[in-house]
């Protein structure tokens, strides 16, 4: 499922991008590879980004970033 | 010897270079990019040796330009040895591009910053360990509280004096085997990087060096075809998948060796996220806190600039004087002399440097990137992302830092967007043009719709431009930092950086310009200079007087009024202007040309091709938008 259907608050597991070389190295470089575990921190209201924690980081994406996101549940 | 720190942003290696270099450094551009290297020099062990600080970089992809000047400088042999700077906090990251950096097969040194910070978070590394791995030596520090500093520079010049090199990261057998027969038909190509290393970037799909390279041994070809497709038969992905991820891998697993994660304390900071980013609190504080921001640069500004004209104009007064003949022409070169001077000192740089330590201290506390997070949506609707809401922020303070601001954002198009949009925004002086003009002799109603008309022209403006340039850039990816209480040594050092870029590059211009249009005046092409602009004075319904004080706004945007008094014969505007045309007049005001300060920043930060695009850009907007405010402006007067 898309990362971007994720509720606030919930881990979920990377598993792979839908998108080009240049979204997937620009992921890798702040850590969000596939993998790795990820919690959703919050939604910025009105169609804003989704805020991540990678390992401590927070890291965030616009929603249609977060659209091309495959990930699991843990 | 040459010392160079290379670091992903805000791992603090920027602290750690004002740390040792003081107000020493100078910048140096690199040709063709706008990558900017800063050098110093400082003495360790008796001897002098360069530190460059590189500009901050993710990884060594060299996906973008800034990433391949930073790889060709760093395997230049202008560098003896490279310091790897990483945020202990936060190392299973850095870990990274250290592999990447290792690769290149230079001597090298790490520097683990931050380790208070990882101790607040519970994070133990193990430095032996990491050193016994890496094959570099490793230096514990505090960069921000100045530990650790001396140890890591004696370290990194032994390592570059004795040129020890770090050890190889190692691939899975099958990649390993692959490397070796790249390596040894790459031996004797020529190129900034050793044959392992090019090899890597050959299987990781990197376009620029695969023609390079192809270009000098052609039967290469082949050979890496049929390395590429038994990769992909035996992995079942693409080669440059499997090379990232191994290299992820070899990352992670440097992690996994080192770090020891303890018990996480979630402290005031991390909550404090949960308020400034709150749905509805989180809007109320941005607009308090950009509220209180701007009114302290403002009273600070006000409080300077009313004595400081004064002064310059008593100045100006007691110099005439001493001259026999007041309109002379050396007495007209003095005046204009002055008058530049002036324009810098009392007009540009009280409200500059207020300005530029707010702005430093926001930045160091790390608020910028969550205005950033907060907008997005709303930029969005416009066709631009969330981080361009800053340079439109910082534009009604000045142009100036608004334009150098749109360094923050990574594409060309984004950049020239958001740098067109902000010299749109009114500025300080602009808005003395509406509160002098309009909402004086009008009221201090009309001069609100003025501003709001504008503020829908800029969003009309970003609809536009955003529909002509498409878009390419995927999407807001930004990292937040962490809430750190900004030092008063970095914020000066910041703020004094950039008000020395406005003293440097822009003033003599100011001044210089000032003088030219002295000349002009002192050899009467003043009504020459009306007749040109006369098209458009008639088009708007103006008087043709007005051209003098149009051009010599381009100069400084107060002297648009200023001058508008002297070229009517009164300062009393309302006998010599009909109420549509003082609205007329301050709209084109408003939106012409950019002041010359901000012309000349714009051609620094972005080239003189978009400097005239942006001016001529301008016109156009600044034209059609009077010719709208004279339309309306007629059905009620």
């Amino acid at each position: 499922m898309k990362l971007l259907d994720i509720p606030k608050g919930r881990t979920v597991k990377i598993l792979y991008f839908q998108g080009g070389k240049r979204l997937e190295s620009k992921l890798r470089q702040l850590g969000i590879n596939p993998g790795r575990e990820v919690k959703v921190l919050r939604y910025a209201p009105m169609g804003g980004p989704v805020m991540l924690d990678v390992e401590g980081r927070s890291v965030a994406l616009g929603r249609g970033i977060a659209a091309r996101v495959i990930v699991e549940k843990t | 010897m040459r010392i160079a720190l290379i670091g992903q942003p805000n791992c603090g290696k920027s602290t750690l270079f004002n740390q040792v270099a003081g107000y020493k450094a100078e910048t140096g551009n690199f040709s063709g990019t706008t990558v900017s290297f800063t050098e110093s020099k400082v003495r360790v062990l008796g001897e002098v040796v360069d530190v460059v600080d590189l500009p901050g970089t993710y990884s060594l992809a060299g996906t973008n330009p800034a990433e391949r000047e930073v790889i060709k400088y760093l395997t230049s042999n202008a560098v003896d040895v490279v310091v790897n700077v990483l945020d202990a906090s936060h190392l299973s990251y850095g870990l990274s591009m250290t592999v990447e950096l290792l690769e290149l097969d230079v001597p090298m040194v790490i520097a683990l910053n931050m380790m208070d910070e990882a101790d607040r978070i519970g994070i133990r590394v193990d430095v032996a360990a990491l050193e016994r791995l890496v094959g570099a030596p490793v230096i514990p520090m505090i960069a921000s509280k100045g530990r650790g500093i001396k140890p890591l520079f004696v370290t990194a010049f032994k390592t570059g004096q004795n040129h020890e090199k770090p050890i190889q990261p190692e691939y899975s057998s099958d990649i390993e085997q692959y490397l070796s027969v790249l390596e040894k038909e790459l031996a004797g190509v020529e190129s900034h990087l050793n044959p392992r290393a090019l090899g890597l970037k050959l299987l990781e799909g990197d376009e620029a060096i695969r023609k390079n390279i192809i270009a000098q041994k052609p039967a290469i070809e082949q050979d890496l075809q049929k390395i590429e497709k038994s990769i992909q038969h035996e992995r079942g992905q693409s080669p440059d998948w499997v090379v990232n991820g191994e290299r992820s891998g070899l990352a992670d697993n440097l992690a996994k060796r080192v770090i020891r994660q303890g018990k996480r304390k979630t402290t005031f900071r991390d909550r404090l996220d949960d308020v400034l980013l709150h749905p509805v609190f989180g809007y109320l504080f941005l607009i308090l806190i950009l509220y209180l921001f701007f009114q302290v640069v403002y009273s600070v500004g006000g409080l300077v600039e009313t004595p400081l004209m004064d002064l310059f104009g008593n100045l100006e007064v007691w110099l005439v004087s001493r001259f026999p003949n007041p309109d002379g022409f050396l007495t007209q070169i003095l005046v204009a002399l002055i008058q530049g001077i002036s324009g810098g000192f009392a007009i540009v740089l009280p409200y500059l440097v207020p300005f530029l330590f707010g702005l430093g201290a926001l930045e160091d506390i790390g608020y910028l990137p969550r205005v950033a997070f907060l907008m997005d949506s709303l930029m969005h609707r416009l066709g631009l992302h969330g981080k361009s809401i800053v340079p439109f922020i910082l534009g009604f303070g000045c142009n100036v830092p608004a334009i150098m601001s749109t360094r923050i954002l990574e594409d060309k198009r984004e950049r020239f967007i958001s740098a067109a949009l902000s010299t749109l925004v009114p500025c300080a002086a602009r808005l003395a043009v509406v509160f002098g003009l309009v909402a004086f002799y009008l009221g201090p109603l009309l001069g609100l719709v003025i501003y709001l008309f504008d503020l829908f022209v800029i969003a009309l403006t970003a609809k536009i431009l955003s529909k002509l340039v498409p878009d390419e850039s995927p999407g807001l990816i930004l990292e937040m930092p962490v809430y750190r209480i900004p030092t008063l040594k970095a914020v000066v050092n910041k703020a004094w950086w950039r008000i020395r870029e406005f003293v440097v590059e822009a003033w003599p211009l100011l001044i210089a310009g000032s003088v030219v249009l002295s000349i002009f005046n002192y050899l009467d092409i003043s009504k020459y200079l009306n007749i040109l602009v006369r098209p458009l004075s008639w088009m708007l319904g103006l008087p043709s007087e007005v051209g003098v004080p149009l051009i010599f706004g381009i100069l400084r945007k107060e002297l648009s009024l200023v001058m508008l008094g002297q070229a009517l014969g009164s300062m009393e505007f309302a006998l010599v202007l009909t109420p549509v045309q003082m609205i007329t007049y301050a709209v084109f005001v408003v939106f012409y040309v950019p002041c010359l300060a901000t012309l000349v920043v714009i051609r620094k930060e972005l080239g003189g091709r978009m400097m005239w695009q942006i001016a001529g850009l301008t016109i156009l907007i600044a034209t059609l938008a009077s010719l709208v405010a004279r339309g309306v402006s007629m059905i009620f007067y």
